[in-house]
């Protein structure tokens, strides 16, 4: 990076050389939100650990190589700190114009899954499969665009200081927008990405200062659809089953109560300081389905016990906390709804994802953020990390 | 960073905002709280769980000890064979209940599909058998007899018979050596039952799933010896049972071997030769009941007179223990239990009581001594004895004359002891006793032993029944009711004996006393309790209690526990009215009721001394049992057959010929060491090496028939009793049983032991 401009994105800041430039004050480096950056960081490491030691028995899975997952995770997450750096250096705002071809092309992903390129993986179609042996999970990344597809729509006039709140066409605008990918989700069926999206809608019309009608409306349709959804039939017999399993998992031990009555023996299993590392009997004995990816928070309640588990929450909470915070101290409605419904993304996926595990939510196919194995979500969070740290960076817009 | 930009931001969204990153502290708080609750609160029954969910446990099944007889030769023993099992839990998670595995199992071993599907059935009230009386998680056999081509047929396409096992297992064998039997004196094994799991549980010797239990004999008897202790290994599995490291293993330790004092070929002999008394007796014409006898049931007691060691105990009818191996059919179960059966499970020498008739009379003996009466008498032995109008008549209404009590022995008078028995009631304070009565007839009686269990080693020995003043009076009270509803003074002969029941059946009369001094009304004796008392009188007045296991031998042959023979008391006679007694038993042998059977006969009597005593016991409604009690300076042997005739007549020649093969003594008298097949009890313990095999003599093919051979002439059978060392599997042995097998099952080969 020497002599290099690259992190020169907007011009703030004096003109000053290498590395003293890079961590001078008010300098790129030092107005980056460190505590997000380490939190996650840490946290996509200790996924790596975790997934090692939940897939380094499991032949199966890893093909005779332990360290294929390992070596994955860790590249994933190479890859995503590269995402958020180009997130960085682009700049939300930049990214604001290109908002509707992203958008566009997520949707097209989403569309090309229902198409026979998509491929099924535990009951969800959900999946394109990509030569090489990888495979892309289009609705990770549709959970961004709808956030930047309906924070462009909702602070446009806002930010343009035409109006102090979004009007009501512009906010069916935004709802429009959001809806059309959750449906085409919906038919997957990947219900658990939909719920995260009901929520991140609900996070973005809340930060935008929408009128308490819409929040309130929403919350009312959202209740009302589901009822439907669970009356006329759309939901598979294997969703419904989940959910009764999750209210009662001791009714059915053998069946879908299974997964949640392991996962919780697992973590109940581990005690204060679990069993160790790689020293878990639940997970070498591989009695928790899925431990890699959407149940790998067992492998940390078990083999590091309430001391692991409680610190992955701490790390995901530090990262909320400064997401929140981001979201108040920016000056533009754009950079504020964007940060609240990353807010709301990351809050409910991983309240979704360890609550399942603890038996306190209904079992669905979502990754814990950071932490599980998973190209795709490690993708979408780091450039919504990325994101996040571009709106904090590009703060003193008016300095 | 604290202060607000003075932008747009409008307070609604900032408070939207606060209360979103409220909202969300409050999800990840919820988080933490449950994750405490689970691992903090509740993180020791998880983990509890945890540890039941990968460990599996295998159980190896100890097995069992064998039992051997005195020189070695094993009487119960084990043999490998392939058994095929069904896990009922496995069959009952297929969408059909199993039954398509089940019928191509049937096909596999030539059976029918009902037949398969029948066994692994649960027994209820209403299910008839075959069915599984066993614990429901318990592997379920279908067949211990696969070949080995059946079993691999099973083994290599296991994915075709999920929930079926072909394993070879221990299976208990009763090879029968000689031809013997010694059914009900072994008795048998039958799976544990879930009440017997619970009760045992904190025990030193709890049961496992798969065990069986002795249930009868020896196997009841000896059970925790011979079980030994299951080794459990305690594997870890993953979610699919596949191991992944093992936790703990306990090896399994074999069960001990129980040395008994039973000798196979003497056994055997004892056997035969009760078997074919019957079958004589059954020959005979009972004058008293215009009809052949029945012989319906017997026994014999072979008994070493110094120890009380049982050398032989047959029981007839009696059946073929194999029978009960890995489980009973129902027919069997029938035929062994059922009400025509006349019970064979029952060891008639330790279960079966009758009066004792004759045989009784060393107790009345004894019981005139103690009461004042001299030995030497002299007594009137006259053809019958009056009280009050009531005739009792003598045996054959003969008389003797004046006699001592040695010759009232001797000739069985039955009036002598009427009258003394008589005249001590009378003493006594007949019908209205005194405070402090004597009683001495009843106390000897008790004295000897009788009215109580000898405490031999086989479980449910009975007691018998001395029919003093307070049984009386009990038996009165228990049954007065009934007497006194069906009784008529001038009905038929049982409503009038009811009738006199009724009245005073709670007071001794005086024919009661003269009835019990000659063993008859309601006396009862057990054959064990007189072989008891015989050897007693043997042995110089010493009771023991009558044992079958002499030692228990560890399966390594290492650890020796002897069985010391122990006494239960003393005869309450001196030695002077002992040796008295010997002699006029003696002179049974040689001039009184029994010289027919032994003196008269070129028994060898300087040689061996015998003594013996009839006894031919009227039973009401039945004809006489025959008593026949023997014993010389080692063994005494009593044999006693239900409704077969007199003592002498029915019995003696089969106690004869038991003593004649013990002693090998011929025809003619001549005692030849050879054909003697213990001439003086076994002393010392088989060897049973480090390796588990057991040095043994072999046995011959039938020690009975050859017995009878070698009575008639001087030719020593060929050397029958090489010596070697037997494995406790020989397939010699295994062939026996299977031919005998083979013979009684015809085609429907090995259906009658499957497992129900």
């Amino acid at each position: 990076m020497t002599g290099a401009n690259s992190f020169q994105v907007s011009g703030y800041g004096p003109e000053r050389a290498g590395w003293t430039r890079l961590f001078a004050r008010d300098s790129l480096a030092r107005r980056l939100d460190w505590p997000i950056l380490l939190s996650g960081t840490a946290l996509s490491l200790m996924g790596a650990l975790l997934v090692f030691s939940a897939t380094r028995n499991r032949t199966e899975l890893n093909q005779g190589d332990q360290y294929y997952f390992l070596i994955r995770h860790v590249l994933n997450t190479g890859i995503g700190l590269a995402l958020m750096i180009g997130t960085v250096w682009l700049g939300h705002r930049t990214l604001r114009g290109a908002v509707p071809i992203l958008y566009g092309l997520s949707v097209f992903l989403i569309l090309l899954v229902l198409t026979p390129l998509g491929s099924t993986i535990n009951g969800a179609h959900s999946w394109i499969k990509l030569p090489g042996g990888f495979s892309l999970q289009p609705s990770e990344f549709v959970k961004v665009t709808i956030i930047l597809g309906m924070a462009m729509l909702l602070a446009a006039r806002v930010d343009a200081g035409d109006k102090p709140y979004p009007d009501h066409r512009t906010v069916m605008q935004a709802l429009g927008l959001a809806t059309v990918p959750m449906l085409i989700v919906l038919l997957m069926p990947d219900l658990g990405s939909v719920m995260v999206m009901v929520v991140i809608v609900l996070g973005v019309l809340l930060a935008s200062g929408a009128s308490n009608r819409w929040v309130f409306g929403l919350i009312g349709a959202g209740t009302t659809g589901a009822i439907a959804v669970w009356q006329l039939g759309v939901l598979d017999d294997y969703q419904i089953a989940r959910f009764a399993a999750f209210a009662n998992p001791e009714l059915d031990p053998a069946g879908v109560g299974y997964n949640t009555n392991q996962a919780r023996i697992a973590i109940g299993s581990g005690g204060l300081t679990g069993s160790g590392l790689f020293h878990g009997s639940q997970t070498t004995g591989q009695f928790v389905p899925e431990q890699q990816t959407d149940f790998v928070f067992t492998v940390a309640g078990e083999e590091l016990g309430f001391v692991g588990g409680g610190l992955i929450i701490i790390l995901l909470g530090v990262i909320l906390w400064r997401a929140c915070r981001i979201a108040r101290e920016t000056t533009e409605l754009y950079g504020t709804i964007v940060a609240a419904g990353i807010v709301a993304w990351f809050a409910f996926q991983a309240f979704e994802n360890i609550g399942m595990t603890l038996g306190i939510m209904p079992v669905t196919g979502l990754p814990l953020p950071f932490v599980s194995y998973g190209g795709s979500s490690m993708f979408a969070v780091w450039v919504a990390v990325g994101l996040l740290q571009s709106i904090r960076v590009q703060r003193p817009m008016s300095a | 960073m604290t202060n607000i930009p003075e932008t747009g931001r409008t307070p609604r969204v900032q408070i939207r905002l606060i209360v979103i990153q409220i909202l969300v502290l409050s999800l990840l708080g919820t988080l933490g709280g449950r994750l405490w609750y689970l691992q903090i609160r509740e993180g020791d029954a998880y983990a509890k769980e945890a540890s039941g969910n990968h460990v599996q446990q295998v159980v190896q099944p100890a097995v069992r000890g064998a039992i051997l007889d005195a020189r070695g030769v094993p009487l119960a023993d084990n043999e490998t064979r392939l058994v095929v099992s069904a896990s009922r839990t496995d069959l009952l998670k297929m969408p059909d209940d199993g039954k398509g595995v089940l019928t191509k199992l049937a096909g596999v071993l030539g059976m029918k599909p009902n037949e398969v599907m029948a066994k692994v059935r649960l027994c209820d009230a209403e299910t008839p058998q075959p069915c599984w009386n066993g614990s429901p998680y318990q592997p379920i056999p279908i067949t211990d007899e696969a070949t080995a081509k059946q079993a691999l047929q099973i083994r290599e396409r296991a994915e075709d018979f999920p929930g079926i096992t072909a394993e070879p297992q221990a299976v208990r064998r009763y090879p029968g050596p000689g031809k013997s039997n010694t059914a009900q004196v072994l008795g048998y094994l039958s799976p544990v039952t879930d009440e017997e799991i619970q009760q045992a549980k904190d025990t030193d010797s709890p049961y496992l799933r798969s065990d069986q239990v002795g249930r009868s004999g020896l196997e009841r008897e000896y059970d925790k010896e011979l079980r030994g202790k299951a080794g459990v290994t305690r594997y870890e599995v993953d979610n699919l049972g596949r191991v992944i490291g093992q936790a703990q293993a306990d090896a399994a330790q074999p069960g001990s071997n129980l040395v008994t004092s039973i000798d196979a070929r003497v056994q055997r002999v004892a056997e035969y030769e009760l078997n074919d008394a019957m079958k004589k007796a059954r020959q005979e014409w009972d004058r008293n009941t215009n009809e052949r006898y029945k012989a319906d049931s017997g026994a014999v007691i072979v008994m070493e007179a110094k120890t009380g060691r049982i050398v032989a105990m047959a029981s007839n009818p009696s059946y073929d223990p194999n029978a009960w191996v890995g489980g009973i059919s129902a027919k069997d179960y029938t035929t062994l239990t059922g009400k025509a059966s006349n019970y064979p499970l029952l060891n008639r020498a330790i279960q079966g009581q009758s009066a004792p008739g004759s045989i009784f009379k060393v107790v009345p003996t004894a019981a005139a001594v103690n009461a004042g009466y001299s030995f030497d008498g002299p007594y009137q032995c006259s053809s019958s004895y009056s009280i009050g109008g009531q005739v009792f008549k003598n045996f054959e209404s003969q008389g003797y004359g004046p006699i001592s009590l040695g010759r009232a022995l001797e000739v069985s008078c039955d009036t002598v002891f009427y009258r003394l028995s008589h005249e001590e009631w009378k003493r006594d304070g007949g019908t209205k006793p005194k405070k402090n009565a004597n009683d001495w007839f009843y106390k000897t009686a008790h004295q000897f032993g009788l009215g109580a269990e000898t405490g031999i080693d086989l479980p449910n020995e009975v007691t018998g029944r001395i029919p003093d003043r307070k049984w009386k009076l009990d038996y009165w009270k228990a049954n007065k009711d009934a007497w006194c509803k069906y009784g008529k003074k001038d009905g038929s002969y049982a409503e009038k004996i009811a009738y006199e029941n009724c009245l005073e059946g709670n007071r001794m009369r005086a024919g009661d006393s003269v009835n019990y001094s000659i063993g008859q009304g309601d006396t009862l004796v057990t054959p064990i309790q007189m072989a008891t008392i015989y050897s007693a009188i043997s042995n110089g007045g010493t009771l023991y209690d009558p044992t079958v296991g002499k030692a228990i031998v560890s399966a390594d042959g290492k650890a020796v526990q002897e069985i010391a023979p122990k006494s239960h008391g003393k005869l309450p006679i001196s030695q002077k009215t002992l040796a008295e007694m010997d002699d006029a038993l003696a002179g049974v042998a040689t001039r009184g009721t029994a010289a027919w059977r032994f003196a008269d006969v070129g028994w060898p009597q300087d040689k061996i001394p015998m003594h013996a005593k009839t006894g031919t016991a009227e039973v009401y409604g039945k004809q006489t049992t025959s008593w026949f009690a023997t014993y010389t300076k080692d063994y005494s042997v009593v044999m006693t057959i239900s409704q077969g005739g007199t003592g002498s007549g029915a019995s003696g020649p089969a106690v004869r010929n038991i003593y004649d093969a013990l002693y090998g003594v011929a025809d003619d008298g001549a005692i030849n060491k050879k054909n003697a097949l213990l001439s003086t009890p076994e002393k010392d313990l088989p060897k049973v090496r480090t390796d588990g095999t057991i040095t043994s003599p072999k046995v011959s093919k039938d020690p009975a028939k050859e017995q009878r051979v070698s009575q008639e002439g001087d030719k020593a059978p060929d050397e029958q009793q090489l010596a070697g060392t037997v494995p406790t599997q020989t397939p010699e042995n295994r062939d026996t049983r299977r031919r005998r097998r083979a013979g009684r099952g015809g085609r429907k080969r090995g259906s009658r032991r499957m497992l129900t």
